[in-house]
């Protein structure tokens, strides 16, 4: 049964049936893995197989399955995303791993992600987030005209850079701090490098680390784990970029 | 107003800055302790001499203020940062694997060589801040024979050995935690952050050697004496 086009998986998962529930790491073993196959339609197969035994699917999340959208967590054998870099868990393919591979699959863990049901966790701590200052509140009208804002190119990348955070918390589920500062870095930079966010930039940083802060996540510690880890490659200069802001917003700002 | 200040003095940034600060400040204590140490080599006069000039000065107390606020400032903090994040992940992964490119040994043990130097502190003060004293006259001045403690001390081996194990210790944590003051402090730049990484790494492995070789010169120059 060493067929390298169908291969057979010990899978460990954490199932748990409600947020108050106790929940345990459950063993399944599943046949008839393709190495085309991606790590959630790996799921599948395995949910359709429980549902025709008449058990109940193992709930995760996902919506786009294109990489783009952030939904998609788990925590493959230790690794937020799984063991390839820059690569969320819907874009790992099964080509990744081995025929009789044990696997071991686990939802985020943080206390400020409450746990939903199996691997699902509710990360709308991520928008309360957003929603204390993670925006823009000045009316920006049509579309400008291409130049009329001139940006320097190398800030024009940076601002790119950090927005294209997905917010699918991987950083946190990597930190061994649960710390959201990589996220919340990435999203007050993106803004503090352009002119647009400059007028709110002081009050952005305050009101977001402050939030986050009373959410219940962790310290950083200066790891990089959330930068290896993280699928989108933002890189932990943001912290310190967010690190300065915060500190110059403390001593400068009048309110 | 003072509540903005304690929300800010409470913020998980401005209490990283603070461990930075305070950090940075022990390490230019090191310094400073690493060279006047180094008068050892020199003899039993000028390293006696030293030290009899150094507390004697009425200006010691506040330095000494100084200095063991700094170090119970950064210990409590440290202690206070552990705690918290430990709470912030109550339900531990079964399985967590580094990514190879993110935490190293010194990053992932900060808590645990903070307390081997804390240990080291206490015993250290016991040994020889707190310890026998010998009185020699250098120049027809009655003084306190350190010289003499520290080569009474360090002639038994297990001594030398605990001495150079925690200095091994005092290496691992200044590794991460001096290029980790700059990052928290924001000081980041791609082209002068390598540089700062090299510099904590060459000031450790500098801090460790220096402070190791000061035992076991006294081990060996025991006879000496």
């Amino acid at each position: 049964m060493s067929d390298k086009n169908n291969m057979t998986l010990n899978l460990k998962i954490w199932r748990q049936e409600g947020a108050n529930v106790k929940g345990s790491i459950v063993d399944y073993r599943l046949e008839g893995v393709s190495p085309d196959m991606s790590f959630l339609e790996m799921l599948d197969l395995l949910n359709e197989n429980l549902i025709n035994q008449g058990q109940d699917p193992v709930a995760f999340d996902h919506d786009c399955r294109e990489g783009i959208c952030g939904m998609c967590s788990l925590m493959i054998n230790g690794q937020a995303h799984g063991p390839e870099r820059e690569t969320t868990t819907c874009q790992l393919h099964m080509r990744k791993f081995k025929d009789g591979d044990t696997i071991v699959i686990e939802p985020w863990r943080a206390k400020a992600f409450p746990l939903h049901k199996d691997l699902m966790v509710d990360r709308s701590a991520f928008d309360d987030i957003m929603s204390a200052g993670g925006y823009v509140n000045v009316s920006t009208g049509n579309a400008q005209d291409a130049n009329s804002i001139l940006i320097g190119k190398d800030k024009a990348e940076l601002a790119m850079d950090a927005a294209s955070c997905i917010g699918c918390a991987a950083c946190v589920a990597s930190c061994k701090n649960a710390s959201a500062m990589l996220f919340v870095s990435a999203k007050v930079s993106q803004l503090a490098l352009l002119p647009q966010g400059q007028e709110e930039a002081s009050t952005r940083v305050q009101n977001m680390v402050s939030k986050m802060d009373d959410l219940g996540f962790g310290n950083c510690t200066n790891e990089a784990e959330c930068e290896a880890q993280c699928p989108k490659g933002i890189k932990i200069s943001n912290i310190s970029r967010m690190n300065r802001e915060y500190l110059k917003a403390s001593v400068t700002a009048h309110h | 107003m003072a509540s903005k200040l304690m929300k800010t003095l409470n913020s998980s940034i401005v209490k990283k800055q603070m461990m930075a600060v305070s950090g940075l400040m022990l390490c230019g204590f090191l310094v400073s302790h690493l060279i006047g140490n180094c008068l050892i080599y020199v003899g039993a006069e000028a390293f006696n001499t030293y030290a009899h000039t150094l507390i004697t000065n009425p200006l010691i107390y506040l330095a000494e203020a100084i200095l063991a606020s700094l170090f119970l400032f950064h210990i409590g903090m440290g202690i206070r940062l552990t705690v918290e994040n430990r709470k912030a992940r109550p339900d531990r992964y079964f399985v967590k694997q580094h990514s190879g490119a993110g935490a190293t040994f010194a990053s992932a043990t900060m808590p645990y060589t903070g307390l081997i130097i804390l240990a080291f502190l206490i015993y250290h003060l016991i040994n020889f801040k707190y310890g026998p004293y010998y009185t020699i006259s250098h120049g027809g001045v009655e003084m306190r024979d350190l010289y003499r403690l520290l080569i009474e001390y360090f002639s038994a081996p297990l001594n030398v050995f605990i001495y150079i194990a925690c200095m091994v210790a005092l290496g691992i944590h200044l590794s991460h935690g001096f290029w980790s003051a700059f990052q928290s402090l924001g000081v980041d730049h791609p082209k002068y952050t390598p540089c700062i990484k090299l510099i904590a790494k060459l000031y450790a492995v500098a801090m460790t050697v220096g402070y190791s070789a000061l035992p076991l010169y006294c081990y060996l120059a025991k006879g000496g004496y």
